[in-house]
């Protein structure tokens, strides 16, 4: 090593092929090409999060209505001349007073309330009342009755659902203008609701039968919930979950791990991913007519729903188990191997605990999808009105009719009233907290059993 | 360059292991090995040496029949251990590996903690009646692997933590806790320093005294020091089979010679 070396070049040497601290052309034509890059990618980002802010917003904002309800509260005196003539106390007697036999007496009590307020009203008759308060109180008060008989000769304090034009009303969704063509309401209803709110009687809270209620009629979009179609997809995903892991993951493993590649097991391969694009609709009509038509299970059953979202979301599941089954790399099924496992133990301990994660993340976004679908549940007819209460235990929730979440937020879509609109976007908020939720523990699952090595 | 030759030059007279005769293997159309006949002794370290791609590691796999699980791998002829056609359809293969282990060019733990990798083997062949008995195997398997000393304050870490060349002596330990007969070893020092593969070539040394070991390499040298008996392939072929002190010193065949003065290859 000589000394001119180590010593730093001097200034008057010039380097043979072009300073380092001049870009040349070629280089300042990529690093022009990968700003623009950036600049497209950035944009696109921007761009899909804009849209999804819009799409929240728009969402939260219609929807959160629906997790409000007005509420009058009321002081009923439930009559026994009215309720149980005989004065027995007799459950069966007083059973047969119909909610008819309940409506003068919440009138009548709400009426008392306004006269003992003072408020200045041309209504002057109970049932004028009638207007403000849901047809569906008459019947929590004789449910609560029922429960409790000793009520009966007493003066009980009751939050009675208010009618969904007074809700509307309070929520801003009614207003003055629109009640002028109304005939369910009119200006001076609206006056003493007015009045009433300012005594406090009447007023907004949360919604929790909207969680757990079952679906109403048209005409009573107040009581309406989503509790009961809850369970049918409850169930639904029930059966989902019970068949497609299973069967989807013993197919994956099989196809992956054991079958010979010959040209079978190449047209199910194909026939597979085609599954996995074919209309959800389509599964829907098979249903139809394997399920019910064929093998004469209950038509509207969770049952049926969930053997077709089963259809739907196996290859969803068959797909990404096996392309976890093949990211796992074939030293280890070599190593297995070498130790003298068998193929079966190899997969067994070895293969499968490694592609565990992308089989949960594959299967819980198989549900989420099924939980989502709706198409394939017009054509078994688990969309519609169910008004009944929940499934009496495990096995009527299988088979007793029920609808899904999807299905009875688009059944509330279509109905006429606006109210029911509000309780579709409302819906629409639970729906994807349970896609979230999903999601999340999708997501947490995956990093458990990563984290472990 | 070779004296190390010279000290291993008492090769006893042992039985055959493992006899391989007119055996052919193809990759689909691919003949990869072609027409080989070798006899492999017991208690004897037999080094296969040979130019990248000459089928080395093809021709291992088939002595305990890894080949199996390569769709298009067709083997022809006959390999018996211990008299015993390996390819007969009576036999299980999962069995015959129990038998003959392996060691393979890459370092494979299971993402398993370094404890468990040992025991895998023992536990599916009900080696141990108690955690006492496994816990002494897998002792005695790691202290052959040369990494006892290493792992012992953290048998519950995970295997795949370790560097490549503790790994790949925890897959060599791993593959002697099982006892096999015969070991193979594909290339097991590729990912080692010299202070480990000293250490792993003394543990082939050592295993010989109860094993019949096969190991392919490609430093001379290593071949030279471990193995008593060394097989030049090429192009599939087996081109010369013999003493190990022999091939070094004083090759039959051109291309052996050319090979390992480094012409070829
Ligand atoms: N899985 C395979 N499919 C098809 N051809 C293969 C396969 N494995 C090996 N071959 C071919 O068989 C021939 C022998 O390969 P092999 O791996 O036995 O060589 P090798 O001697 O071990 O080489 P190296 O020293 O580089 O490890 C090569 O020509 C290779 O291309
Ligand atoms: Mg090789």
């Amino acid at each position: 090593m000589t000394d001119a070396a180590n010593t730093p070049a001097p200034s008057d040497m010039t380097p043979a092929k072009g300073s380092l601290h001049v870009l040349d052309a070629r280089t300042k034509k990529r690093n022009a090409a990968e700003a623009r890059f950036r600049i497209y990618g950035l944009s696109a980002v921007v761009i899909g999060l804009v849209f999804l802010v819009v799409l929240l917003t728009t969402i939260l904002s219609n929807g959160v209505g629906a997790f409000q309800q007005t509420f009058i509260s009321a002081q009923v005196y439930l009559d026994p001349a009215k309720l149980d003539k005989k004065g027995e106390r007799d459950i069966e007697d007083i059973k047969k007073v119909s909610t008819f036999g309940y409506t003068p007496l919440i009138q009548q009590a709400l009426f008392d309330k306004v006269q003992e307020l003072g408020v200045e009203t041309p209504l002057d008759s109970a049932k004028d009342m009638k207007a403000l308060i849901s047809a569906s109180a008459a019947a929590i008060v004789r449910d609560e009755v029922i429960a409790n008989p000793d009520l009966i000769g007493q003066t009980v304090e009751f939050r009675l659902l208010a009618a969904s034009r007074v809700d509307g009303y309070l929520k801003g969704r009614v207003t003055r203008e629109a009640v002028a063509r109304d005939k369910n309401i009119d200006a001076e209803h609206l006056d003493l609701v007015d009045a009433l709110r300012e005594a406090g009687v009447i007023a907004k809270g949360f919604n929790l039968s909207f969680i757990t209620g079952a679906d109403a009629s048209e005409s009573r979009p107040e009581q309406a919930g989503l509790g009961v179609s809850m369970l049918g997809s409850f169930f639904m995903m029930l059966v989902v979950l019970a068949l497609s892991l299973p069967i989807g993951v013993a197919a994956s493993i099989y196809l992956e791990e054991f079958a010979p590649k010959n040209r079978l097991t190449d047209i199910i391969e194909v026939n597979i991913s085609n599954l996995a694009a074919v209309p959800s609709i389509v599964f829907g009509i098979l249903g139809l007519a394997v399920f019910i038509q064929f093998m004469h299970l209950p038509q509207s059953a969770p049952l049926v729903g969930g053997l077709v979202l089963t259809l739907m979301t196996l290859p969803t599941i068959i797909i990404s188990t096996r392309a976890s089954l093949k990211a796992v790399p074939p030293s280890i099924r070599d190593a297995a191997l070498g130790v003298g496992a068998s193929k079966m133990q190899s997969v067994f301990h070895h293969v499968l605990p490694l592609a565990m994660p992308g089989i949960l993340t594959g299967t819980i976004i198989g549900l989420a999808q099924a939980l989502g679908e709706t198409a394939p549940l017009l054509l078994i007819g688990m969309v519609g009105y169910i008004a009944t209460n929940y499934p009496d235990g495990l096995a009527g929730g299988f088979v007793d009719p029920n609808s899904a979440m999807p299905a009875q937020i688009y059944e509330w879509a279509k109905r006429a009233d606006p109210a029911y609109y509000e309780r579709a976007w409302g819906g629409i908020i639970i729906l994807l907290v349970f896609l979230m939720t999903m999601n999340i523990i999708a997501i947490l699952l995956r990093r458990r059993f990563e984290r472990r090595w | 360059m070779y004296d190390a030759v010279n000290t291993e030059q008492s090769v006893q007279q042992t039985e055959t292991k493992i006899s391989a005769r007119n055996v052919q293997v193809y990759y689909g159309d691919t003949h990869a090995i072609k027409d080989v006949d070798v006899d492999i002794a017991d208690k004897t370290v037999t080094a296969f040496i040979g130019p990248s791609g000459c089928g080395k590691s093809t021709f291992l796999r088939c002595l305990n029949r890894m080949n199996d699980t390569i769709d298009i791998c067709r083997v022809e002829g006959r390999i018996e251990l211990d008299g015993e056609d390996i390819y007969d359809p009576k036999v299980d293969p999962v069995q015959l590996r129990a038998k003959v282990g392996m060691v393979f060019q890459k370092p494979n733990p299971f993402p398993k903690s370094i404890y468990d990798n040992i025991a895998y083997g023992p536990r599916i062949h009900g080696m141990a009646r108690n955690k006492a008995e496994l816990d002494e195997i897998v002792e005695r398997a790691l202290r052959r692997g040369a990494i006892w000393d290493e792992v012992k304050d953290r048998l519950d870490a995970p295997g795949t933590g370790l560097s490549g060349g503790q790994q790949q002596r925890l897959c060599i330990a791993r593959a002697v806790a099982t006892e096999p007969e015969v070991l193979l070893m594909d290339e097991p020092c590729s990912a080692l320093d010299p202070i480990a593969t000293a250490q792993v070539e003394e543990l082939i040394d050592e295993l010989r005294q109860n094993y019949s070991v096969v190991i392919v390499t490609h430093s001379m040298q290593q071949a030279a020091r471990v193995s008593q008996k060394t097989a030049f392939f090429h192009l599939g072929n087996l081109v010369e089979f013999g003493d190990t002190s022999q091939i070094f010193t004083n090759p039959e065949d051109p291309r052996t010679e050319s090979y390992i003065t480094g012409r070829i290859g």
